[in-house]
């Protein structure tokens, strides 16, 4: 059987010391998950490590650690992947200690750091508060339905599309994973977060709720609302549900935008809807217009509104430099860089015909799936062989009754 | 090898050294670049966040004018078109209904994205087609001494399915491979994978100028003498706004921040000034001080 060392960090707030780590090896089959390894651990050397757990099978969402520097549940987590573990995060503590035994000349370990969840107090070595942060931001998006009046005599009538389109979100089990991860949360704490947002996701998009505009504008204003969210991926590979928590925080802001027309003072829409003309004007982006028109509004006058002048005013210290040492030209900032005539005809014919809220098609790879049993939309599509890790989670999920995207033909108008 | 080029816009906006070192290193490297100038943005994630379909429609528009030419794969320098045009792929490559109403939009130009388009970032295609020990045998001034540290950028790195990042293609760990190919010392430091806070500078430009300030100290507390980034989108945040990002976190900071481009010129022999290092905010005299030394040893 192979052997597994876990460093597991150990700190007690009351205790007075600093956090160390501890190391403890087990031999266990590769396929028993991190929190196998945990409670034998403590059955067998040391009790009183403290890690919250319940279930054992991926539903509680109480065993949320970070093994190897990448956040998860304990007990849906084999000891082989997470000994790999690692791909796209940063600080791999696990992989630079087992490389170091290399470097000593001895034989490579599989060590599995792991640490209590980030962005959250420890309470004790892997048990964080998660009262003190996760459940308060649930708390601050009223987190259940408000019922459209009048309230019918019997069950509500819902479309099936609209319950398929919250089902992602449904899926969450509070485990704080994304929590744990989120970088405009590691810089704002009082950013509301991807957990609270995806589960605001699921009542703005439930047709039985009655104020859907009215949580958008509260989330819009905020200034740690739905545009404090910095776009950073890492909450969707956090996830061990598959909720994508970031895609529904733009599924919030589309809806705020589109639907709403929310101007936010966080000149979140301003900002999305300049970029949006400015693309539909030019090709191509236009810097210099975005940054005032975010401030001022959506034309050509925004740079003129107050709220951009000071922005603008303040933004100088770097502007300046930059167009004295050739990095902007002055002509570039004034008149933007376009594509060429014919090519900037298409793309606005394209504006025409797709940019219409009434019409829009937007298809959700969770809820709809990959068509391909073999993974051909892989990114390397240019090598024969198969990588089964590309689709797991949306192969798994059965395919809806219906499609969400339209016949060809119905969009011609 | 003949790619393909698709620049995206900031590289020919407010970073052209992106650009215009590319230029001058592609040559170096027998890379002939069919530039993309029909081509419209990518959207940045933010049509995308307006609308879907929009943008899955106009990077429908890029990837088929890509397969127009006769590029062996499409090429980009910025890390956001690499993730913001994945994403849009991954609906249309998923869906053959989808992928089809979204060419519908394409027919009356007479252009039509055929699915399964190879698009790389140039990090990639260095490291998975050009290859590390072809890269090597050309350098003409390793970057000994000089202690790199990178900054991939979010769009690059993650999510880790989509962007096809598994124990083959570490493409997580191809810049500290390059850095290494070049001669140079990689340096860790606690910024490597986190977002540079450019994409909330006009929504929450304190959150975002302390995400920049922090990396940009991380590297400097780790003893770096520059980062490398190949996304103009973080160069923006971490250099031009370094100076305000500076008084944000209160610390002096002042590190050089240099393009993908500009770091692989170097090593094969340009100077600071042809990389356009000239035009950044944060000066990179620390980097040319190394070249010169290097020049002067040499």
């Amino acid at each position: 059987m192979p052997e597994y060392t876990l460093r597991i960090r150990r700190y007690d707030p009351q205790s007075g010391e600093a956090a160390y780590w501890e190391d403890h090896t087990v031999e266990m089959g590769a396929k028993q998950s991190v929190l196998d390894a945990i409670l034998k651990i403590k059955d067998d050397t040391d009790g009183s490590i403290g890690i919250r757990c319940s279930c054992q099978q991926a539903i509680c969402g109480s065993c949320g650690v970070r093994m190897n520097g990448k956040p998860g549940l304990a007990c849906n987590t084999h000891l082989d992947e997470a000994a790999e573990r690692g791909h796209g995060t940063g600080w791999n503590p696990g992989l630079a200690a087992g490389a170091e035994a290399e470097e000593l000349g001895g034989e490579r370990e599989d060590v599995i750091a792991v640490e209590p969840m980030g962005n959250m107090p420890v309470i004790r070595d892997l048990i964080v508060d998660m009262d003190a942060v996760h459940w308060k931001k649930i708390q601050r998006v009223t987190p259940w339905l408000i019922n459209k009046e009048p309230v019918p005599e019997r069950e509500y009538i819902v479309p099936h599309e609209n319950m398929v389109d919250v089902t992602q979100t449904m899926a969450c089990i509070q485990c704080g994973a994304c929590v744990s991860d989120c970088l405009s949360m590691e810089v704002d704490p009082g950013f509301i977060g991807p957990a609270a947002l995806s589960k605001a996701y699921r009542f703005v998009g439930d047709p039985r709720d009655a104020e859907p505009k009215e949580r958008l504008k509260d989330l819009s204003e905020d200034e740690h609302g739905i545009y404090d969210c910095t776009h950073c991926f890492n909450c969707i590979d956090a996830c061990p549900k598959g909720v994508d928590p970031m895609s529904q925080i733009m599924r919030l802001r589309r809806r705020a935008g589109d639907e709403y027309h929310i101007n936010d003072r966080n000149n979140g829409n301003r900002h999305e809807r300049a970029f949006v003309t400015l693309v539909r004007d030019y090709g191509l982006l236009h810097e210099a217009e975005l940054l005032p028109r975010s401030y001022g509004g959506d034309s050509w006058f925004g740079k003129f509104h107050p709220a951009a002048a000071g922005e603008l005013l303040s933004s100088m210290p770097s502007a300046i430099p930059a167009v004295m040492r050739g990095k902007i030209s002055p002509k570039l900032a004034a008149l933007g860089h376009k594509i060429p005539k014919q090519d900037l005809k298409s793309v606005q014919e394209i504006y025409k015909q797709v940019d219409d809220p009434e019409h829009e098609v937007e298809l959700n790879l969770y809820v709809t799936g990959y068509e391909d049993e073999t993974p051909e939309h892989s990114p390397h599509d240019d090598e024969p062989d198969d990588h089964p890790g590309e689709t797991v989670g949306a192969e798994e999920r059965e395919a809806p009754a219906e499609s969400s995207v339209p016949e060809p033909e119905e969009d011609e108008r | 090898m003949k790619v393909a080029y698709w620049p995206g816009c900031v590289s020919r906006g407010f970073t052209p050294e992106l650009h215009g070192s590319m230029a001058k290193v592609a040559p170096l490297l027998d890379i002939e670049l069919v530039e993309l100038d029909r081509a419209a943005c990518c959207g940045a994630g933010v049509i995308a966040e307006h609308n879907q379909e929009l943008a899955d429609t106009l990077n429908a528009r890029t990837f088929a004018l890509a397969q127009q030419t006769d590029g062996e794969l499409m090429m980009n320098i910025c890390s956001t078109c690499q993730g913001a045009q994945s994403e849009c792929q991954e609906r249309l490559d998923a869906n053959t209904d989808y992928r089809e109403h979204v060419n519908t939009h394409l027919s009356e130009e007479g252009l039509k994205y055929e699915k399964g388009l190879t698009n790389k970032n140039f990090l990639w295609l260095l490291v998975e087609d050009f290859g590390l020990d072809e890269l090597r045998s050309r350098v003409k001034r390793p970057l000994t001494d000089l202690r790199v540290g990178p900054f991939y950028g979010c769009y690059i790195v993650r999510p880790v399915d989509r962007l096809g990042i598994d124990d083959e293609h570490p493409r997580d760990r191809y810049l500290h491979q390059l850095i290494e190919a070049l001669g140079g010392t990689v340096v860790d430091y606690a910024g490597v994978y986190k977002c540079c806070g450019f994409p909330i500078i006009t929504m929450n430009k304190e959150a975002s100028l302390t995400q920049a300030g922090r990396h940009v100290g991380d590297a400097i507390d780790a003893e770096a003498d520059c980062l490398v980034v190949p996304c103009p989108l973080c160069h923006l945040n971490l250099d031009l706004q370094q100076p305000v990002a500076a008084k944000v976190v209160g610390r002096e900071l002042g590190l050089p921040i240099l393009h993908l481009p500009q770091l692989v010129g170097l090593a094969l022999g340009l100077s600071p000034k042809e990389l356009g290092m000239n035009k950044h905010i944060v000066r990179p005299t620390s980097v040319i001080d190394w070249s010169t030394s290097v020049v002067a040893a040499a």
